[in-house]
């Protein structure tokens, strides 16, 4: 694969996984203004639909900071397939256009 | 800055809902007729870089964390129309897989980091980057990166306070703690570009001219 295209990758991978791991646990200006002003306890705590890894943590995994950089590392390639994906399709409709 | 379920009153999340859907829809539209064979891995590649970027929370002040966006960035590499839809899918992923940002939120969301969050950072550095003086188009990204952040957040404050859940206060909190997290994304997306101006400036699409 080019190696033009291997470097961000790896710069993702290695970010999502280990960057991850030393991620600020504290509360994001949402949350907490949301617990500032009370309203935090609003937040319905059903999904509804499961989410598969909620929080940023792999199912399954005892130890935190492997769920945490396993779902960090499947999410980015999730995205980075679902992005190439959504562009080879956007391209195809594109030129089949002009073609016809 | 991702809204969950429980926030937002029905006629809020709805709107935003049926507002994105479209706007994204048109999004979609515009990168048909303008994307480039060589820019489709990109969009991979940009969606994956935000989605790691946004995973690493620093802290900003008193007990809080910040995030990178990278609307400003993603038009920088992609252009802004082409970024709406990479953070889309940013955002779909979060919010389906990790229960990061609500589902019926998901609009309400994309509204604030997909549309908001790209095009005011956009329509900001744009006069800045037509200029050939290097330092004159940081000066525009810096500017960008941080109206992005805080007129997000504004928005979000503004969603839930018509939502009927907070009083006013909730305006000058969420703007407060946004504006010191615009300044880190300002400083994060200039240290990306200047990277990638170093290793491959010809990705950079947004040099000034049209989207």
């Amino acid at each position: 694969m080019n190696r033009k295209i291997i470097w961000p990758i790896l710069v993702s991978l290695v970010s999502a996984g280990l960057l991850s791991l030393l991620a600020s646990s504290d509360p994001d200006g949402l949350e907490q203004v949301a617990e500032q002003l009370g309203f935090a306890r609003t937040a319905t705590t059903e999904p509804l639909l499961p989410a598969l890894a909620p929080d940023y943590l792999m199912p399954g995994l005892k130890n935190q900071a492997l769920a945490t950089s396993l779902a960090g590392i499947s999410g980015t390639l999730l995205v980075l397939i679902l992005g190439w994906g959504l562009g080879k399709f956007l391209g195809k409709s594109a030129s089949r256009r002009t073609r016809s | 800055m991702h809204i969950p379920d429980g926030f937002l009153d029905t006629k809020t999340w709805a709107a935003l809902a049926v507002t994105s859907a479209g706007l994204v829809g048109l999004a979609s539209r515009k990168v048909k007729t303008k994307l480039d064979e060589a820019k489709i891995p990109l969009l991979g590649l940009v969606a994956a870089f935000v989605f790691a970027a946004q995973l690493v929370n620093f802290p900003i002040a008193g007990g809080t964390s910040g995030h990178f966006l990278g609307g400003m960035l993603a038009a920088l590499l992609v252009g802004p129309w082409a970024a709406t839809l990479v953070l889309t899918v940013v955002l779909l992923v979060q919010a389906l897989v990790f229960g990061d940002g609500g589902l019926l939120a998901l609009g309400a969301n994309i509204f604030n980091l997909a549309i908001l969050g790209v095009w005011s950072g956009y329509f900001t550095a744009k006069p800045f980057l037509a200029f050939n003086n290097i330092k004159t188009k940081k000066i525009g990204i810096f500017l960008g990166s941080w109206i992005a952040v805080v007129l997000a957040a504004s928005a979000c404050a503004f969603e839930v306070w018509i939502s009927g859940i907070v009083p006013l206060t909730v305006f000058p909190l969420m703007i407060g703690i946004h504006a010191l997290i615009g300044l880190a994304e300002g400083l994060i997306t200039l240290a990306a570009y200047d990277l990638i101006f170093q290793v491959r400036p010809d990705i950079l699409v947004f040099k000034g001219e049209q989207a």
